[in-house]
């Protein structure tokens, strides 16, 4: 896909992460307008996955530790066609598997996640299954940077490179806010690409909103052969909508119905001034 | 409806509220109350706490195992500690800090398990404690409490800061009703409180439960049933005394929590009984043994008939 059309999907898919959450009156947006850049890139350049090779055991794994953004997953995992998008009328409703978190019951993902901490360590074992069976595919996994506290995190970092997990890509979604306020007031975990360098991995920065540094940058993996490969994704909490972009409050705010009309039109407005050329 | 249940509207709040509230008051007099949170003082509406005891907030980010493990080494040297956190994440991740380093080792941390039960509602099983009563009973030196109302919880709150021994105290998020108009009852763990009285059935709840089950004692006066209704805000210890008392008197026995059927206080309540060779028409309300219906707390409240007319219906079968 073209950075043009990749620049287009992401307007389609906030513009579809607003309204779920809007209807239903529940989600973690901020977090989800983080990370859909990077969503879009794995799911429509990089990774070897759809409905139609979900079964196969060569695809590739996308598992989505900051199991709270959600809405950028289902959003996604509509568009690819793993399910019909009108099912996410139901998001958060009685007896809906559209819940809040990602959950195996829906079809396109892998693992079900919520409680932070537990994706690194699955995504070990997945990446591990992959060289024992000589496998070729990869396995993509997406950390919150306020999630990197957790100590299952560094136990599986030890583990993906003590058996050269090169298999393995970790994006951390670095926007630098969680649910209290930064990730530095809060629990300093700076600096992130010294302490994994120091683990045994293989370390790359991208801003995390520009498709032609992360198309790049899944490119090349494995960055060092032999080395797990970790992505710090510089985003921002909210892109995209002017009055969420690095507000702490938006973590799981639902905008008013006045606020979602601003929103989807500062999206419409974006989506008429795409550059031609890229 | 029954004259001796009234029930005031107006100024309840969240048990949360009652939490954040009677902690900022006892924090105010005694420098050695501590709070610890991670990344959950929002959440425990524990925001104006740090704001205006910066010194007595402690926070450690995302990381539920060092949370109990730090409070544990603060207890040890003497510090009033309240651990806060939700309780899936307190009880499940950090079970073996609560285990080793807070009661084995007679580290006496408040644990303090906020959005508790199903609180969550549609954020699913990940965010559901269903199990924290059932592992803890497990675990020897705890005591484990669930309020029901504002009373309690401030009463709660207030006991654990003076306590030498571990104590877990969960809670929900959403506003409760008091269980009384008038209350002159004493709080005191491990002392079950009775809210209204009836000879035919011994209705035993615990935390947000209560409530729905003293409606259904009021739906079942006017059907010339009378209940009695008993807040057991303490799952641990148990008031056996206040259980063979009712269990003697009242031709039936219904428990209801907001817990798994596995484990909890019903199952607590089963065992005494039983081993008392006590036999009654028995009856467990809580969240069965299946992947737990999806939904807010009140749809999932509703599928499994922990409500007025769900507690109310097995009260009927069992007397029948
Ligand atoms: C084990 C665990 N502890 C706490 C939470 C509650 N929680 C959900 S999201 C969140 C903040 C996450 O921050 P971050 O990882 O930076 O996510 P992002 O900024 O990308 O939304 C917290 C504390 C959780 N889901 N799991
Ligand atoms: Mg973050």
């Amino acid at each position: 896909m073209t950075e043009k059309e990749l620049t287009k999907k992401s307007i389609e898919y906030r513009k579809n992460i607003l309204k779920y959450i809007f209807y239903a009156n529940a989600g973690h947006t901020g977090g989800s307008l983080s990370c859909i850049d990077i969503l879009n890139v794995l799911y429509n350049h990089t990774m070897n996955v759809g409905p139609e090779n979900f079964s196969s055991p060569d695809r590739d794994r996308y598992i989505q530790s900051k199991g709270h953004s959600v809405e950028a997953l289902f959003v996604v995992l509509a568009d690819k066609g793993f399910f019909p998008e009108a099912d996410l009328n139901t998001l958060c409703k009685y007896k809906s598997h559209y819940i809040g978190h990602p959950t195996r019951k829906v079809k396109g993902v892998e693992q079900n996640t919520g409680a932070l901490g537990h994706g690194l360590p699955i995504s070990v074992g997945t990446a591990l299954a992959g060289k024992l069976d000589n496998k070729k595919y990869r396995v993509f996994t997406l950390l919150g940077d306020g999630e990197l506290p957790e100590g299952s995190n560094w136990e599986a970092a030890l583990t993906a490179a003590h058996y050269k997990l090169d298999n393995l890509c970790v994006v951390i979604d670095h926007n630098k806010l969680q649910i209290t306020g930064t990730t530095e007031e809060v629990c300093n975990t700076n600096p992130i690409d010294a302490k994994f360098e120091s683990f045994g991995w293989a370390v790359k920065h991208v801003d995390g909103h520009n498709f032609h540094e992360l198309k790049d940058a899944f490119d090349s993996i494995p960055f060092v052969a032999g080395k797990p490969n970790l992505l710090i994704a510089h985003t921002v909490k909210g892109k995209g909508i002017s009055y969420m972009e690095n507000v702490t409050k938006w973590h799981h705010g639902v905008p008013s119905e006045k606020q979602y009309e601003e929103a989807v039109a500062e999206l419409d407005n974006a989506m008429i001034t795409i550059p031609d050329d890229f | 409806m029954g004259t001796d249940i009234v029930i005031e509207q107006g100024k309840a709040k969240t048990n949360l509220d009652v939490f954040s509230a009677t902690l900022q008051d006892l924090a105010e007099h005694d420098r050695d109350i501590l709070v610890v949170t991670s990344d959950s003082r929002g959440s425990g509406k524990l925001a104006p706490f740090g704001q205006k005891y910066p010194s007595q907030h402690i926070e450690v980010g995302i990381a539920e195992q060092n949370l109990v493990g730090v409070a544990a080494g603060l207890a040890s040297c003497g510090k009033k500690v309240f651990a806060v956190s939700p309780a899936c994440f307190l009880t499940a991740r950090a079970l073996e800090q609560i285990k080793n380093d807070v009661a084995y080792s007679d580290n006496p941390v408040n644990l303090i398990g906020i959005s508790a039960g199903v609180s969550y509602g549609a954020l699913g099983s990940t965010h559901h404690s269903l199990h924290d009563f059932a592992v803890l009973r497990a675990i020897n030196n705890i005591i484990i409490v669930a309020p029901a109302d504002n009373f309690e919880t401030g009463q709660a709150i207030k006991l654990a800061a003076k306590t030498d021994l571990p104590v877990y105290l969960r809670f929900g998020k959403k506003v409760m009703l008091p269980l009384k108009e008038i209350n002159n009852d004493e709080f005191v763990f491990g002392k079950g409180r009775i809210i209204t009285d009836g000879k035919d059935v011994a209705i035993i709840a615990t935390g947000e439960t209560v409530y729905p089950s003293l409606e259904a004692a009021r739906k079942l006066k006017d059907q010339g049933v009378n209940a009695t209704v008993v807040s057991m805000h303490t799952i641990k210890p148990l008031d056996t005394s206040l259980l063979a008392e009712l269990a003697a008197t009242c031709k039936a026995v219904v428990t209801v929590e907001e817990h798994s059927v596995n484990g909890g206080l019903g199952e607590a309540c089963a065992s005494y009984l039983l081993q008392h060779g006590i036999s009654k028409p028995f009856k467990i309300i809580g969240i069965p043994d299946e992947y737990t219906v999806t939904g807010s707390q009140q749809d999932i409240f509703n599928h499994y008939g922990i409500n007025e007319k769900g507690i109310a219906a097995v009260v009927l079968e069992l007397l029948k």
